[in-house]
């Protein structure tokens, strides 16, 4: 027994089924010897169970298609996309209003499923790839020795599991990585290095558009990459290196990833 | 995205009765929840990570219903004076039509704020603190609603009904 007086918070909270054992004991002993309480009470439980069931009908009704999650989402995106999805002659008559050729694509650019799906990946990967793989002073902020604490910060911030490819094979060693800022949030930057010094490094993010898109090629100058997405998280693999050398790479990445994250 | 539809999408019928009980008003509480989870869509990354999910969608519920209340103040309590039997969440059935029907009108007669409280804890089973949460209130304020609120309904009903047999002896007792 607590030896509390039973308060008005009590009863309501007994009415409420929100007490523990030892109290909800004490308030029942209170009740039975209470006899006017404990009808007031039992008259608002009874109240409560009878407004539960008056609206119980409405939450058990097919939800309205209109309040479907995936068509509110896709709506969402579509109300994005719009101005600049229509014809042809919709989106140069928006550009001539605008009257800044320049600007106006640019941001044509920015609204189109182009930029924000594995061509942004790709144009992210070349640019994380260009400051941190060329940095020869601290290319990782997590080496390869700590590992598995860099996996738990990447994925934790990816707000999912996120993979790393053993390379070794291919004759590429694990140098370790760092998280990256993307116009699409962060991304995770994982970096390899075979015995000429030749740099390869693996983007990570999570998609909201192109989910799940087949590998294709991108070149930037000397750089050359493969991007893919699979099960909403996209990844590029860059090197400077020809990209017949880098499209086995790949692929071998994308088998590991793909075999871990589904195990 | 996916956890959204994880966390949000099995929240949506709740959300409707929720609705429907505050706006008592089907078609606009359909179209408050579409609004909700339009901006759930919309600030889903602004989101605490580790905040519950169902607090911080229920807020924005009934921060939007507080809103549309407000502005529809004046028309809503015409509304009220001739509300029909359609507008009732759910049509009563002949046994406890007249029970219903009490409830209904005395959960009406509710200031806004205790019918909010009793409704997220009595029929979406918030917790007093998740309904602190969501209300942004201190959970004594929260208790104090609920408690208010039960009176009133108790009242309200006992006054229409008093062949119901609980009649008068159910006075407050310290």
């Amino acid at each position: 027994m607590t030896g509390r007086p039973i308060a008005e918070e009590d009863l309501h909270a007994y009415i409420d089924d929100a007490l523990d054992p030892v109290r909800r004991d004490e308030v029942q002993a209170y009740l039975d010897g209470h006899a006017d309480v404990a009808r007031r009470v039992a008259a608002m439980a009874e109240q409560r169970r009878a407004l539960r069931a008056a609206f119980a009908p409405v939450a058990e009704e097919p939800v309205p298609s209109g309040l479907s999650l995936p068509w509110l989402i896709e709506k969402r995106r579509r109300s994005w996309l719009a101005p600049w999805q229509g014809s042809w002659r919709s989106a140069a008559a928006a550009l001539l209003l605008l009257g800044l050729g320049g600007l106006g694509g640019w941001f044509a650019h920015l609204l189109s499923p182009e930029a924000t799906g594995i061509a942004a990946l790709k144009e992210e990967a070349a640019a994380n790839y260009a400051v941190y793989a060329s940095d020869r002073v601290r290319p990782v902020e997590l080496r390869a020795a700590d590992r598995d604490e860099l996996l738990a910060w990447v994925s934790k911030r990816l707000k999912r599991p996120v993979a790393l490819p053993d390379l070794s094979a291919s004759g590429y060693r694990f140098m370790g990585g760092r998280l990256v800022a993307t116009a699409h949030g962060p991304a995770g930057l994982f970096l390899y290095d075979d015995d000429r010094g030749t740099r390869v490094a693996m983007l990570v993010r999570p998609m909201a558009f192109e989910r799940d898109t087949p590998m294709s090629a991108h070149e930037q100058g000397t750089l050359a990459g493969f991007a893919w997405a699979d099960q909403g998280l996209g990844y590029s693999l860059m090197a400077t290196a020809p990209a017949e050398r880098l499209h086995p790479l790949a692929d071998e990445v994308r088998r590991q990833v793909d075999g871990q994250l589904r195990s | 995205m996916k956890d959204m539809m994880l966390l949000v999408e099995p929240l949506i019928p709740a959300l409707r009765r929720y609705a429907k009980a505050l706006l008592r008003d089907p078609a606009g509480a359909d179209d408050l929840v579409q609004d909700c989870l339009e901006r759930v869509i919309a600030r889903w990354h602004q989101r605490r990570a580790d905040g519950d999910a169902r607090t911080w969608v229920f807020s924005i519920l009934h921060n939007l219903a507080m809103t549309r209340l407000s502005r529809a103040r004046r028309r809503w309590h015409v509304a009220l004076e001739d509300a029909d039997e359609t507008a009732t969440a759910a049509p009563p059935t002949q046994e406890h039509g007249v029970m219903h029907r009490d409830l209904m009108r005395a959960l009406e007669t509710l200031p806004e704020e205790q019918r909010s409280v009793l409704l997220l804890v009595s029929v979406e089973d918030l917790s007093y603190a998740e309904a602190a949460r969501v209300l942004d209130i201190p959970i004594g304020t929260v208790m104090s609603r609920l408690a208010r609120a039960r009176e009133k309904l108790l009242r309200a009903t006992e006054a229409e009904a008093p062949a119901t047999g609980r009649g008068t002896s159910l006075r407050r007792v310290k």
